[in-house]
Formats: structure tokens, C-alpha cells, sequence
């Protein structure tokens, strides 16, 4: 029986010349990634094992990004935990702030994660590196301590489900609407346990942006991972990147999936998911009038410097609304600079908006851009839980970055081609 | 072993955000995140829930986020389980690292009113729902598993074998 590319990584990473779904197996991981959120209960943790030493040095990533640059002293207690850690223990892939970025955009950009990888990383949306045909997914502090001690997870190799892309997105539409859109179409538990496996003729349409914001996404379906195959344009992507030697691996012609779904990319039009969970989408079109009191474009899932371009074409030459509090958020300090050379920083500020250094701040509710009780954002972020955002009574949509960009200059919930 | 409490009941993809919201999460200390532990779906219950009792929700209970401050503040509440439909994969794995049994009972759920007083029999599969007089059947957890939650999680399990050896 032929192998996924989930099982096929999987079985290497586990010593095994082939796996099923279902076994549990013990692998070596490539990297194992934590935040400032979650490395402190990790880091208790490996001490709490009486390790002396970190599997490899060279293979773990700390990044402090959701509370950092610090917002209070509790969080600075937080990354300092980290940095103590980091030094002690000779941590090769600490990223201070003002060297670092998001967690999912940095680790790509930099070559830490390259195809055929097997990552672990105590952040639900790691799963993100899957769009360079790696295994990647979310665990918890403690698996994060048991793999910086032994540099192996247990895993139960998962199904996959097949998701066949076929056709040429509009000129609004974007890799933030065919996740969107497959989500509504399953809901938010449509990829319980199971791996998200892209395929068919519309790939050749997806730049690794979007990509990046597909697998981002799997973990919002339930998945344990989403994964995209090897082609010219993960070469193109990984070739740039320092860490350049890598396996291809691909799927077996004969390989078995539990489920087939497939997504006719030229029939859609931009997507918005509606308060509280991101399986409640509509197309743009059927929105309605939806007044917004913020619009927030960045995120590990839409802070790239594609997402920045994007947002600052609908937005150049035009003014934020009256009403609304437009915040940019560019993912790394690469993609900050890029901004700025590309002039995209002018137009933002210019319009009204304020440009921020990268951190995960508003996507979770943390800092630098809280909503108060009422309070309506359109956001270019993974998740509109309850409170995501800020008071449980505020409410969070999510859109793709131009939709987001049209929308803070509608003061309402809109696309690029309403605007005047 | 043998748990019983009351039961707090929720409903549908209950979500790490609203088990313990991310303005808390600027600290691990889990009396702390108790204090907060399901504050955006229930107000009341980090003040009412008693040691032992239950939390019973729907399907893909712990959807979101990889923090384990969502299991931790469960534990720390005093809650003895969770039983849901089902559970999201990461909250899953979280749980049984930090010693906190789960369990997936669907028809068990349904029958379930908010101040039900149950009991679940962890080895045997059993869940009875004494204030209605009704008894559910589940596929128990696996030995490891229940290995863990006896342990009191993964670490202490590791712990725990290393002196064995």
C-alpha cells in the first residue's frame, strides 16, 4: 500500500519503512519551536526532568512573539525566563526582539524549516510549515520539554484527507479564501485528527504566501496538519534560504485517503468568516451592511510582505475611515524593511493607518490593539473565538488583506472594487 | 479509580480562548489561571465548581490554541474531567500530559443536564448519571493513557519509570 506525505515523512522521521494510519510512533524531530507563551511551562518542565543538556542546540527555536516587546512585567518576566534559557543552554535560535518576528513567518524565511522536515512547535498554527511539503503540527509546554530533552514525540500517524485545487482564483481572491471557504464548507472539527493534503492543477496558481496561509488555517478545521506537495515553486522558495539541502518526498500514486474533497478556486469570491468560530463564512458578496471599529491586517497567517503589498494597493491614495483604527503588523523585521523600501509603510501611514513592529499582540487578544465591549474589527488573523480580540462582547471577522484594506476605508465590511 | 461531582454542561467547540482567555496568559501559575477558567462561556464557574465535578460539553471541546494553561486551569479548578463528544486533537494530547482524564461520550452528554450528579468508573467505561438514574458505556482509555493520569502527567510518568529501571 502506497504512503501519504504525511505517512511518508512520518515513517522516515520514525525509522520505518512504512506506517498506517492510526500507529503510534516515536519520532526525531528537526526542529521544536516554542513562544513566549508557552516555553515557560516548558522550560519548568525540562528542568522538572533533571536534564542537564537539550538534545541539539542547533535544533531548537525560541521566539518571543505574542506578549513581546514586553507589555507588562509579568511578560517580561516571561521572555526573560526565555532568554535565561536560551544562554544557559546555548539555544542556537533565539530571537530577540528587534531579530525576531512571528514564529511561522520567521522560521521559513530564515531556511530553519525546509521540505521533508518533521516540526513540532508549542503554537497551535505550526502546522503553517506545511506549505513547504514538511510535516509540521501543534503540541503542548510538555511535549515541547520531553522533545528539547530527547529530541523525539510520540505521534499517532493521522488519515489524510485529499483536497484537490483546480482553477484560476479571481483577481480579489486569494489563498485566505480557499482556506476560509474549505472550512465553511467542513466546519471547524472537518479535519479532526486528520492531515490536510493539497493536490490538483490549481497549485501551479498558489504562490508560497498563500500557501503559508492555507496550512496556517489546517489547525482552524481540526487538522493535525495540512501539506502541500513539492514543486517549482517550493524549490524556487527553499533554494533562496540558507539550510538548502533537502529530500523531495511524494505521495505514492497508490497512497489511501480516508476522504476526497475538491475546491473549484475560479468560482469563488472573497470570503469573510463571521463571529465566533471561522467555519461561519459567507461569500463577500451576501455580507450586508457591518459597520467596523478596527481593522487589523498581519498575523502568521497575513503578515507577509504579499499581504502588506496587497493591503497598500487597495489602500494607496485613499483614507482609512473617520471610524475606523487601521493597524499593520508585518510579520519579521525583513518584511518591516521591505515595507519600507517598497514605500508601503508611506502609504499606510499616509492613509491613516498605524505600523506597527512585528508581534502577535492583537490576534490573540494581547496588546496593541484591544477591543472594547461592542467594539466590531475585520481582521486578516486566524481566529474570531469569543474574545479573541479583547472583551467577550466584541466580535472579530476575518478577510483577506484586501478585503481588510477596503474595509477600513468602507467603515464597513467591503470589497476593493466598491471603493470610489 | 472511580470520579464523581457535578456536572457543568456546555455546548459545541468550546474553545481554549474561552477555557482560559489569552489576557491571562502572561502567567503559568495555574491557581491563577484557575481563578479565570471559563470565564468567557461562564462567569460563575471558577467561584462555584467544587473539587471533583465535571465539565461535559459537545463535540471538538478545546478547539484553538496548543496552550496547556487551558488543561492546567481546568486541573487546578478542582474539575476531576472533562467528557465531551469529542475533543480537538491538541487539547486532547495536552490533557493526558498534564494528567487530566478526558473522556468521549457522546450519548452520555446528551443526557446531561448542568447540576447532574455522575460518576465515571475510568477502567470500566461507565458513566452514570445518578440525579437521572442512567448508566452510558465509553470505550475506555487506553492502559497508557490511564497510566498517565495516574502518574499525574507525562513527566511525572517519565520520572516514575526512570526510578523503576
Amino acid at each position: 500500500m502506497g504512503m501519504t506525505l504525511t505517512e511518508k515523512i512520518l515513517a522516515k522521521h520514525a525509522g520505518k519503512a512504512s506506517v498506517a494510519p492510526g500507529e503510534l510512533i516515536l519520532a526525531k524531530v528537526d526542529l521544536a519551536l516554542g513562544n513566549d507563551v508557552t516555553s515557560p511551562i516548558a522550560i519548568q518542565a525540562f528542568r522538572s526532568t533533571g536534564a542537564k543538556a537539550v538534545f541539539d542546540r542547533e535544533r531548537i527555536a525560541l521566539v518571543p512573539d505574542h506578549f513581546a516587546p514586553n507589555k507588562d512585567i509579568k511578560s517580561a518576566e516571561q521572555v526573560k525566563m526565555m532568554r535565561d534559557f536560551s544562554k544557559e543552554f546555548g539555544i542556537a535560535h533565539w530571537y530577540e526582539v528587534g531579530r525576531m518576528g512571528i514564529e511561522h513567518v520567521l522560521l521559513p524565511d530564515l531556511g530553519l524549516v525546509v521540505p521533508g522536515d518533521l516540526v513540532i512547535g508549542a503554537d497551535s498554527h505550526t502546522c503553517t510549515y506545511g506549505a513547504l511539503c514538511a510535516f509540521s503540527t501543534g503540541v503542548g509546554s510538555t511535549d515541547l520539554a520531553a522533545a528539547m530533552a530527547s529530541g523525539e514525540v510520540w505521534l499517532k500517524v493521522p488519515e489524510s484527507i485529499r483536497i484537490v485545487l483546480t482553477g484560476k482564483p479571481g483577481k480579489w481572491v486569494e489563498g485566505k479564501d480557499v482556506i476560509l471557504h474549505l472550512i465553511g464548507e467542513i466546519g471547524v472539527d472537518g479535519a479532526l485528527y486528520r492531515a490536510m493534503e493539497f493536490a490538483g492543477d490549481g497549485l501551479a496558481h498558489l504562490p508560497m504566501a498563500w500557501r503559508f496561509t492555507i496550512t496556517n488555517m489546517a489547525i482552524e478545521a481540526g487538522a493535525k496538519n495540512g501539506i502541500f506537495p513539492f514543486d517549482g515553486i517550493t524549490k524556487a522558495y527553499s533554494d533562496a534560504r540558507p539550510r538548502s539541502k533537502y529530500e523531495v518526498v511524494t505521495a505514492d500514486r497508490d497512497a489511501r485517503y480516508a476522504e476526497e474533497l475538491s475546491v473549484d478556486m475560479s468560482a469563488l469570491e472573497p470570503v469573510v468568516a463571521f463571529p465566533h468560530l471561522p467555519e461561519n463564512t459567507r461569500p463577500l458578496s451576501k455580507v450586508g451592511n457591518v459597520p467596523v471599529d478596527q481593522v487589523v491586517v498581519g498575523s502568521c497567517t497575513n503578515g507577509r510582505i504579499e499581504d502588506l503589498r496587497r493591503a497598500a494597493e487597495v489602500i494607496r491614495g485613499r483614507k482609512v475611515h473617520d471610524g475606523v483604527r487601521m493597524l499593520i503588523f508585518p510579520a519579521t523585521q525583513e518584511i518591516y524593511l521591505q515595507a519600507m523600501r517598497e514605500g508601503l509603510m508611506e502609504t499606510f501611514v499616509t492613509a491613516g493607518a498605524a505600523f506597527s513592529t512585528p508581534t502577535c499582540g492583537p490576534c490573540l487578544g494581547g496588546h496593541m490593539g484591544i477591543l472594547a465591549k461592542g467594539e466590531r474589527a475585520i481582521a486578516t488573523t486566524n481566529r474570531n473565538f469569543v474574545g479573541r480580540m479583547g472583551h467577550p462582547e466584541s466580535e472579530v471577522y476575518l478577510a483577506n488583506p484586501a478585503v481588510a484594506a477596503a474595509s477600513a476605508v468602507l467603515g464597513r465590511i467591503g470589497g476593493p472594487e466598491e471603493l470610489p | 479509580m472511580i470520579l464523581s461531582g457535578k456536572a457543568w454542561k456546555y455546548g459545541d467547540d468550546v474553545d481554549t480562548d474561552v477555557i482560559i482567555p489569552a489576557r491571562y496568559l502572561n502567567s503559568s501559575d495555574p491557581a491563577e489561571l484557575a481563578r479565570h477558567c471559563m470565564e468567557d462561556i461562564d462567569a460563575s464557574y471558577a467561584g462555584k465548581v467544587s473539587p471533583g465535578d465535571f465539565i461535559v460539553a459537545g463535540k471538538n471541546f478545546g478547539c484553538g490554541s496548543s496552550r496547556e494553561h487551558a488543561p492546567i486551569s481546568i486541573k487546578a479548578s478542582g474539575a476531576s474531567a472533562v467528557v465531551a463528544r469529542s475533543f480537538a486533537r491538541i487539547f486532547y494530547r495536552n490533557a493526558f500530559n498534564m494528567g487530566l482524564p478526558i473522556f468521549e461520550a457522546p450519548e452520555a452528554v446528551d443526557a446531561i443536564e448542568t447540576g447532574d450528579r455522575i460518576s465515571v468508573d475510568m477502567e470500566k467505561g461507565i458513566l452514570r448519571n445518578e440525579t437521572k438514574g442512567k448508566e452510558f458505556r465509553f470505550s475506555p482509555i487506553p492502559p497508557f493513557m490511564q497510566e498517565l493520569v495516574a502518574a499525574g502527567g507525562l513527566l511525572n510518568y517519565i520520572k516514575t519509570r526512570k526510578k523503576g529501571s
